[in-house]
């Protein structure tokens, strides 16, 4: 599985992360929800860093698609949140 | 539930596709996509260019703003021991002001920085895509038709579509910020040109320089008076002059910046 984490490049992680990501990505998405920048910050510091820390760089010259893309660090609440109200029509 | 990953996911597809709009002949497409690539290689590398003005831009205000503080804490201590407590406190709240002013500078510039950097990473790696893509093409083109090339070659140009827009994206931040850094910037620079801030800074003429220069200038006679005066009285020889000047002075300074905080 390849996820791009904007600005920063792609990184390949195996099936078996794919659990763990959603978890971490729900919670981001949590805060979102909530409007806690606090634990917006921290949760998406915790899956950013997932990706990074187990994660393996693609290399500069491999050409792939990425299956799942990811802001960068800086993102603040207030766009995030206009993500997604950008496409709603899904409510959870 | 939906998170932030599948979102971005889309928003980031759709815009990856615009970047991909192709031309209508499948024979023309693969060079078509290497020349938008290269496009966009450039519009990175001057990406990376106007940052790095704007850096300088900030460096070098800095350093004005640095000179100016200087200046002012020198006019504040010649104020004080000139005895004028309110141009010293004057000059001292400026100087305050300007401190301000260069902290904001100095976070802006670590960001520039930063975001040069990341720049820079990006265009590494458009850079090797590039290629790759270039190679690739040329491989297929010469053992495919352009329709069946175009096919084989689709992995790679989506992948390469999707960095470009990345980088697009990123591209588009940094002039934002660039922008807004500018803005900023020149509004400083209007503050410090019409005096706002420093016309305590200009070479000469402001209204606090002058005013220091007649009381340093006032102090300088009451001092040659003085040592007259002793040399009239006592006949002594006379020795170092500017001994009892700078004597008096510091002992006021302390007290009146603790006063301005």
């Amino acid at each position: 599985m390849i996820v791009r984490i904007l600005e920063q490049g792609q990184f390949r992680l195996g099936e078996d992360q794919h659990g763990r990501l959603n978890e971490l990505d729900n919670a981001v998405a949590a805060a979102v929800a909530a409007s806690d920048e606090g634990a917006f910050r921290s949760s998406l510091k915790a899956l950013l860093d997932f990706v990074r820390d187990k994660g393996e760089r693609v290399a500069d010259a491999e050409l792939v698609t990425s299956d799942h893309v990811l802001p960068h660090d800086e993102i603040t609440l207030a766009e995030a949140r206009e993500a997604f109200a950008g496409e709603g029509a899904i409510p959870g | 539930m939906a998170g932030l990953m599948s979102r971005f996911t889309t928003l980031f597809k759709v815009k990856a596709n615009k970047v991909l709009d192709k031309a209508e002949d499948p024979g023309e497409t693969l060079d078509y996509s290497y020349q938008k690539q290269l496009e966009m290689l450039q519009k990175v590398k001057r990406g990376v260019a106007d940052v790095v003005t704007a850096k300088k831009r900030l460096q070098l205000q800095t350093a004005k703003l640095e000179e100016s503080v200087v200046k002012l804490d020198g006019q504040a201590k010649q104020a004080l021991a000139a005895g004028s407590e309110d141009l010293a406190r004057t000059a001292l709240e400026r100087k305050a002001l300007i401190q301000g002013q260069l902290q904001g500078l100095d976070t802006q510039i670590s960001q520039l920085e930063t975001q040069q950097q990341n720049l820079l990473d990006q265009e590494r790696r458009l850079s090797a895509k590039v290629e790759t893509f270039r190679t690739q093409k040329e491989v297929v083109k010469a053992q495919y038709s352009a329709a069946e090339a175009t096919v084989r070659i689709g992995e790679a140009t989506t992948g390469l579509g999707e960095e470009m827009s990345d980088v697009g994206m990123a591209l588009q931040r940094a002039q934002d910020k660039t922008e807004q850094m500018q803005a900023r910037a020149s509004a400083v620079n209007e503050l410090v040109d019409t005096g706002a801030l420093d016309d305590l800074t200009a070479p000469a003429g402001s209204d606090l320089d002058r005013q220091i220069a007649q009381l340093t200038a006032g102090n300088q006679v009451d001092a040659e008076l003085a040592k007259m005066k002793a040399e009239l009285a006592g006949g002594a020889p006379p020795a170092q002059i500017g001994a009892g000047e700078e004597g008096s002075a510091p002992a006021a300074a302390p007290a009146d910046q603790e006063a301005k905080q």
